[in-house]
């Protein structure tokens, strides 16, 4: 399973926190964030415009990454906009 | 006491005169403290802001703030590195973030107090969130913040 969850804007307006998926959709290995990112659109409007790419950030098990990142079995993926601390 | 890094996340404020005094006393060599305390303010667009509601991403945040001070500590000479960060409700005026670098020579502690400053700004995952008379807004990233952070590398 993958551990998926979900900060700031994102969050609200997906009206998702944390989600787990199974790595194997469809027979197939959910082997990179941007496959991920894209299953992911596919869950209605606001998924598809709020985690586009440019518009939300990833992170893998804590570390900021890119869309060509593999990921493995039992990760954690982050999916959030750009930060606004300080 | 001997020099130190500390990092804190925290939903309470934080005493600056301890924070710096705490700096003063963790070495007798550096002849330079700089401090950066970062405020909540009143001054965005048409509506009136109450306050401020920070999130985070916990298992991420106090990676993030150590990787940063690693890399502050890499380019310059530095004695001891200070970030507090507050998350969640916060009023008009509010301390949110106080940075702390000594080092021997002023030039250095300026430099990576401002480093250290504008890389928590576009990678340490906190989220800002407005609480206006007009409901509640999520503040978007600005972009000059991003230039700024990469000017450094």
């Amino acid at each position: 399973m993958l551990k998926i969850l979900f900060f700031g804007q994102l969050k609200e307006v997906i009206k998702t926190e944390c989600l787990e998926i199974d790595i194997i959709q469809n027979g197939k290995q959910l082997n990179t964030v941007a496959k991920l990112r894209s299953l992911l659109q596919e869950k209605g409007e606001a998924w598809n415009e709020y985690l586009a790419y440019g518009k939300a950030l990833v992170a893998v098990n804590q570390e900021l990454t890119s869309d060509d990142t593999v990921i493995n079995d039992a990760d954690e993926i982050a999916f959030f906009p750009p930060v606004t601390g300080g | 006491m001997s020099q130190f890094t500390q990092i804190s996340v925290q939903t309470q404020d934080f005493d600056f005169a301890y924070q710096y005094q705490k700096l003063r006393d963790s070495n007798n060599r550096d002849g330079a403290l700089v401090t950066f305390v970062g405020l909540v303010r009143d001054m965005n667009l048409q509506q009136s802001v109450s306050g401020l509601f920070l999130e985070h991403y916990p298992a991420m945040t106090e990676k993030v703030l150590n990787d940063i001070v690693e890399t502050a500590r890499a380019k310059w000479h530095l004695g001891s590195v200070s970030i507090i960060h507050r998350v969640g409700q916060l009023k008009v005026s509010d301390q949110i973030v106080f940075v702390g670098v000594t080092s021997q020579h002023r030039q250095s502690a300026y430099h990576a107090n401002e480093f250290i400053m504008d890389y928590l700004k576009t990678k340490a995952p906190f989220w800002k969130k407005e609480t206006t008379t007009q409901g509640d807004k999520w503040i978007a990233a600005k972009i000059s913040d991003m230039q700024k952070s990469n000017d450094w590398s």
